[in-house]
């Protein structure tokens, strides 16, 4: 970051910096654009967020079609829009990378002994993973391993699994011309040599970038306010924290696991506004935490940096690893998500 | 900072919170630096609580925010908005240093031993308040968004 800049003391935010507002409004986000592109200064205004309520999803979600997205483990991308890319096309797009994973396991470059050469790779659309009528439909990208046996289920297993969407990108529809498809947030389940291949074929293809998406503690401590602001019916999981101590022979872990009702119950304690959550609320919420732990340990969790957020809605990582487990509340963490994926192109 | 040229004489005493202990005698203060480590709320709000402590005759000018860590984005716990607030409801200007590096270390130095030049008077011609205003009017209409 270029922020550093000897001859000025003041804080000047340029365009290079990326001017961080968490909150959601497209129009806001626009104006931000439209001032960044214009080269002044710009603060943003304390943040607000709308909690993710169930009546915001899409209702031809079907449970049972987005069921494979949930209980596994994600690693999260951002992605550029993609140049030329067309819906119609997705089954030329996977004879085309099966082709090309063909050609690069034989290759030697990701050999592991006894891998199954015999891979079909199937392209599908997503439907109802979007936000607005204006977001691109959600795709996925499957890497199955043919069975060798004919006698065996034509289905084989799945191998790796990559799936684009973008939810609420409406700031990044804009600023776009025609020939680009945004689908800002790329999630992968799978061995890591595949995402480096599938993402190889991409960025060839479509002129795109990957960039893995970190997830700070500052927005790991908004994801457990929202996360705890859900109704849930019942809990599946304890709602819990981890924090790394910076120490220096080696970090120190600290967890903190809280009953999810408990956790619910402080949250609306400290909640004001109906429908939306502001950073006041936030911070408080976190502050109760860290003073209960202080009284009882004496140790300033505040000084340490969160790393991880795990709840009955989704559990994230700051490496950017998520976990989603309800999917009532899919498409309001995929929302956040696409959000912090937008950021970190732009 | 004391490795830098300095015609008088440069003393730097560190502290973790304020109010300082009374009992001791000390020279005269020229300029509070507090410095606040993105990557923890816990130093914010430190910051906060020593700041109740400083006279009021000290926020023409003597005092100045240091943010430190915004390099490590993935590290960051506060928001940067947080301390560009804070700054402007001290009315005190806010200098970004990543003091973790070296070269920006040795250029944060340099710019400080200036200023505090400036605060004790050693400057001929500029005072304390002068810098503040100079450096208020770079700051632009932004902040009275605020």
């Amino acid at each position: 970051m270029d922020s550093y800049d000897a001859s000025e003391s003041t804080p000047r935010q340029s365009t290079s910096l990326r001017p961080e507002d968490y909150f959601i409004g497209a129009t806001f986000l626009q104006k931000r654009l439209e001032s960044v592109r214009k080269q002044t200064s710009f603060i943003p205004t304390p943040p607000r967020r709308k909690i993710p309520h169930c009546s915001q999803l899409q209702e031809d979600v079907d449970p049972q079609k987005v069921a494979f997205l949930l209980h596994k483990q994600w690693t999260l991308y951002s992605l550029t829009p993609l140049y030329k890319f067309s819906y119609s096309n997705l089954k030329e797009y996977s004879r085309l990378l099966n082709a090309f994973i063909v050609a690069e396991k034989q290759k030697g470059l990701a050999v592991e002994v006894g891998e199954d050469f015999n891979v079909k790779v199937i392209f599908s659309t997503v439907l109802g993973i979007k936000g607005t009528q204006r977001d691109p439909e959600a795709f996925l990208v499957q890497i199955l391993s043919k069975s060798q046996l004919p006698s065996e289920n034509r289905e084989g297993k799945v191998l790796w699994t990559g799936w684009f969407c973008c939810i609420f990108g409406d700031s990044l529809l804009e600023t776009v011309s025609e020939d680009f498809t945004c689908l800002p947030l790329f999630l992968a389940n799978g061995a890591e040599s595949n995402t480096a291949i599938i993402g190889t074929w991409f960025q060839k293809t479509f002129d795109c970038y990957f960039s893995p998406l970190a997830i700070n503690a500052f927005n790991l401590s908004w994801m457990a306010a929202m996360w705890t602001a859900c109704k849930m019916d019942h809990y599946v999981a304890t709602t819990e924290f981890l924090w790394s101590v910076p120490c220096s022979p080696q970090s120190l872990d600290i967890s903190y696991a809280i009953h999810p009702e408990d956790a619910k119950a402080l949250w609306d304690s400290v909640h004001k506004t109906p429908g939306e959550v502001t950073q006041e609320e936030v911070d408080l919420f976190m502050d109760c935490l860290y003073s209960h732990f202080h009284r009882h340990f004496k140790i300033h969790l505040s000084a340490t940096r969160l790393v991880r957020v795990s709840t009955s809605v989704a559990s994230a990582h700051t490496d950017g690893k998520i976990k989603i487990l309800c999917h009532k509340y899919l498409i309001g963490v995929l929302a956040y998500l696409t959000e912090l994926a937008i950021f970190q192109i732009e | 900072m004391l490795k830098e040229d300095c015609t008088s004489e440069l003393k730097v005493h560190l502290a973790k919170s304020l109010p300082l202990p009374s009992s001791v005698n000390r020279p005269r203060i020229d300029l509070i630096v507090f410095v606040v480590n993105l990557h923890s709320k816990y130093s914010l709000q430190n910051t906060e609580e020593s700041l109740r402590h400083v006279d009021a005759s000290f926020f023409l000018g003597k005092v100045c925010f240091l943010a430190t860590g915004a390099g490590r984005e993935s590290h960051c716990s506060i928001h940067r908005h947080t301390v560009v607030k804070l700054a402007h409801t001290y009315q005190s200007p806010l200098l970004y240093c990543d003091l973790e590096v070296e070269g920006f270390q040795a250029t944060m130095a340099q710019r400080l031993v200036r200023m505090l030049q400036m605060c004790a008077g050693h400057v001929p011609g500029v005072s304390a308040l002068n810098l503040l205003s100079l450096l208020r009017s770079s700051e632009g209409p932004s902040l009275e968004d605020m």
